[in-house]
């Protein structure tokens, strides 16, 4: 009996104990959870969540440029995806407001050159590796500054989300109300972009720019199976975040398979159960009726 | 005496009105909606606006709010700033499934006094239930918005206007979908606002109603056919005149030289 303990405990916590790497790649999908859950579920609640997908792609010339710079830093791709995806935020939103282009559509238009920018720079001056690098993540090779910078984007994140609750909820409920309550409306759509960039980029030195946005928006989608107020769906998508991330990191190590997408895929997993099972409006809830109240 | 013009509310002279349209046009992309309207609101006063759809109304709901601007004249607020103003649209932009509880939806009305980071103290949660006995929702604190119907709904936005104290209370088409009993209810709580000195201007198709309730009426069918006391204005005549208006949008049209 004892030996099924050891070796179950050794397989679950064995990676993490014997070697540092794993230890700093589940620090750093701590912290990412912490910060890419919660944006996710405003995404959703913005019906954002193809914008989540669009500026994902969009950060990819930025990181490239900061790639040819410096090579495979987080910091400097980082900084240069980062001023990328702002500016494909920024001029979708002016391109939206001024012409009749809705939105999602400049937001498509953008990030599609912005995509073929980024595989044009990153081909010409780099390997095939390093491509697949950018695009698919390394997050057993997560170094101490890349653990700083993610925790520092997550920190900074939920302080931000801690300041412009209020007026983010009620944007996302009643747009027009907040638009004649003055200025917040505005500001918080703002500092909302801001922050989805800068976890799409942490994201990305871990799951790579194409998968980045999987650990904020599965979550968040399996996250409204379960919970019916805004903080706990926020802390129910960071919760089964960490979790797809410490599973998906085991698989990786146990299967020898590339670590990113095995993280998404069991966040996948969650939202399939999640759907099959939740207790708010899932297939389960659906069909297979409970009897009714009085009232 | 020089004798006003139909349209301008007679019993006021036009520099004391709370809102003043000073030949305004009003539209979108060069092409009005509503021509050339003067007239103001008296502060306290309780204005029906009525008219045939494509009228213009909900246009000129959203140039008083400030949504749009008008393509030419004026639009004064007299002793009032925009953020005095409660606005419930035709068609709000809710999302109606959003997880919020009914009782934090209605506390928003708060906002001025709370603005982002203000705490919702004993006393704000307790005037937010009184506004929810108020419409008749008691109980509904806890509910998530979702979970309620229609007639529910446009309640639960009157409770969040009750809180917001505004001293001028606009409301495009209040009753569309609305069940009779609501509607009365939420007369009711126009008629308390009239009686409490604030300004209320609705947008409204049952004549019935505004002939017993709204003292003053704004007939509009893309030009004002007729603006002052409701026996005045809603007479077979101007209804009949209103009724003939034409929904002229050309892409060809000339400026208009008036």
């Amino acid at each position: 009996m004892t030996q099924v303990m050891t070796l179950a405990l050794d397989f679950l916590f064995g990676p993490f104990v014997d070697f540092a790497f794993m230890r700093q790649a589940l620090v750093a999908c701590l912290a990412l959870s912490l910060g890419s859950g919660p944006v996710g579920v405003f995404l959703i609640l913005r019906r954002m969540s193809l914008v989540g997908d669009a500026m994902s792609h969009a950060v990819l010339p930025g990181a490239a440029i900061g790639f040819v710079i410096a090579g495979l830093s987080l910091v400097a791709m980082g900084i240069g995806g980062l001023i990328a995806g702002l500016l494909v935020a920024l001029l979708s939103g002016l391109i939206s407001r001024y012409t009749a282009l809705r939105e999602d559509a400049s937001f498509a238009a953008f990030y599609l050159m912005s995509l073929a920018l980024g595989v044009l720079i990153v081909s010409t001056h780099g390997s095939n590796v390093d491509l697949i690098h950018v695009l698919f993540g390394t997050i057993l090779a997560v170094d101490r500054t890349a653990l700083v910078a993610i925790a520092t984007v997550t920190s900074l994140t939920l302080l931000c989300f801690a300041v412009i609750y209020r007026p983010l909820v009620m944007e996302c409920f009643d747009p027009g109300f907040m638009r004649a309550a003055g200025r917040w409306g505005g500001i918080c759509h703002g500092v909302f972009l801001v922050m989805l960039v800068a976890n799409l980029v942490t994201g990305f030195q871990a799951l790579g720019t194409l998968m980045s946005v999987g650990l904020m928006m599965l979550p968040a989608a399996a996250a409204k199976f379960w919970a019916r107020d805004v903080w706990s769906l926020m802390l129910t998508a960071a919760a089964i975040a960490f979790t797809s991330a410490y599973c998906g990191l085991l698989i990786s190590y146990h299967a020898g398979i590339a670590s990113g997408p095995a993280i998404i895929l069991v966040a996948g997993g969650a939202y399939v159960l999640s759907l099959l099972f939740g207790r708010a409006d899932s297939l389960r809830s659906r069909y297979l009726r409970s009897s009714h109240l009085t009232a | 005496m020089v004798a006003e013009p139909v349209y301008a509310a007679t019993t006021v002279p036009l520099a004391t009105g709370l809102i003043t349209f000073d030949n305004l046009t009003i539209g979108y992309d060069r092409h009005p909606a509503v021509h050339h309207l003067s007239g103001s609101f008296r502060p306290g006063s309780l204005t029906a606006i009525a008219g045939p759809n494509g009228a213009g109304k909900t246009t000129l709901l959203k140039t008083v709010t400030g949504l749009l601007r008008p393509l030419d004249g004026e639009v004064r607020l007299n002793a009032i700033s925009r953020r005095d103003i409660a606005y419930l649209p035709q068609q709000a932009e809710i999302d109606r499934g959003f997880p919020i509880s009914v009782g934090d939806a209605v506390a928003m009305g708060h906002w001025r006094q709370i603005g982002a980071f203000g705490g919702v103290t004993g006393a704000l949660m307790r005037q937010a239930r009184l506004a929810l006995n108020a419409v008749g929702l008691q109980g509904f604190d806890s509910r998530p918005v979702g979970s309620l119907s229609v007639g529910q709904f446009q309640r639960m936005l009157f409770a969040r206007l009750l809180l917001q104290e505004a001293k001028l209370i606009i409301l495009d088409e209040p009753f569309a979908a609305i069940d009779a009993k609501t509607t009365n209810d939420l007369l009711g709580l126009i008629l308390r606002w009239h009686g409490e000195g604030r300004t209320v201007i609705a947008v409204l198709h049952d004549l019935e109603q505004i002939r017993t309730c709204f003292p003053e009426t704004l007939l509009l069918a893309r030009e004002p056919v007729g603006w002052g006391p409701t026996a005045e204005i809603l007479t077979p005549d101007n209804l009949c005149k209103a009724r003939a208006m034409i929904e002229a949008w050309s892409e060809e049209a000339e400026r208009c030289r008036r």
